[in-house]
């Protein structure tokens, strides 16, 4: 299956990109294990949020094919 | 309610004023309560003399909306606009406008302070500023002193 990730500010320039596709061979992977994966195997950084279809969530939850998972750092608007 | 996140500078007073006439009916509300957050030449100690503003275009409207809708419904509001901006700013141009109508100004008050404050922390926008050691990405925002996101009145003691 498919995973678009998406990475913003800070979080971008550390990966050196701005999004991906990523191919798992199996439903079910959690954030975490994405994180991993594209990470390289780093830890996740302890401020680091997450969104997955663009309501935020937490590194437990579990991916399925077409979901688009955003890695970034705490938001500074307003 | 309307929010809207653009790129172009935009003037908050002529927006509320436009929106109301546009929006809503004559004589039927009582107080009108805008926040406007503008650019600083400073935070943090450091110099700024530009900024850049990112964001995440859906996600962030779609979580301003919410917290306007929370709004509408823990308080008496008739409408609600909030206007941000993205991409470049300047010194002294305002970020964004959160505009309340209500009947009476209690409801208005609160509810502004709770949207602005929510946006706050909720809104994925990330400032990157220009300052004279290079840009460097704003960590935090700037707590509103001794205030949590719904105001004085739940301040611990």
């Amino acid at each position: 299956m498919n995973i678009k990730v998406r990475y913003f500010a800070s979080m971008r320039d550390r990966m050196g990109r701005a999004e991906e596709t990523v191919t798992v061979d199996r439903e079910g992977i959690t954030v975490e294990e994405l994180w991993r994966r594209v990470a390289g195997g780093q830890e996740m950084p302890p401020n680091l949020l997450i969104a997955v279809n663009m309501e935020y969530t937490d590194a437990s939850r579990q991916l399925k094919s077409g979901d688009e998972v955003a890695f970034f750092p705490p938001v500074t608007g307003g | 309610m309307k929010v809207i996140v653009q790129e172009q500078p935009f003037d908050p007073y002529r927006e509320t004023r436009r929106y109301e006439e546009q929006h809503l009916p004559p004589g039927k509300h009582g107080a009108v309560v805008t926040f406007v957050g503008t650019m600083r030449d400073f935070n943090d100690g450091h110099e700024v003399s530009r900024m850049f503003l990112e964001y995440y275009p859906g996600m962030t409207e779609r979580h301003i909306e919410a917290v306007c809708l929370e709004a509408m419904e823990k308080w008496d509001v008739m409408d609600v606009l909030v206007l941000h901006r993205h991409g470049e700013l300047r010194v002294g141009e305002p970020i964004v406008l959160v505009a309340v109508w209500s009947a009476h100004r209690a409801h208005a008050f609160d509810a502004c302070r709770y949207v602005i404050n929510y946006l706050k922390e909720r809104a994925p926008f990330w400032k990157c500023e220009s300052t004279p050691e290079g840009m460097r990405w704003v960590e935090h925002n700037t707590a509103d002193p001794g205030v949590n996101s719904e105001g004085l009145k739940r301040r611990s003691a």
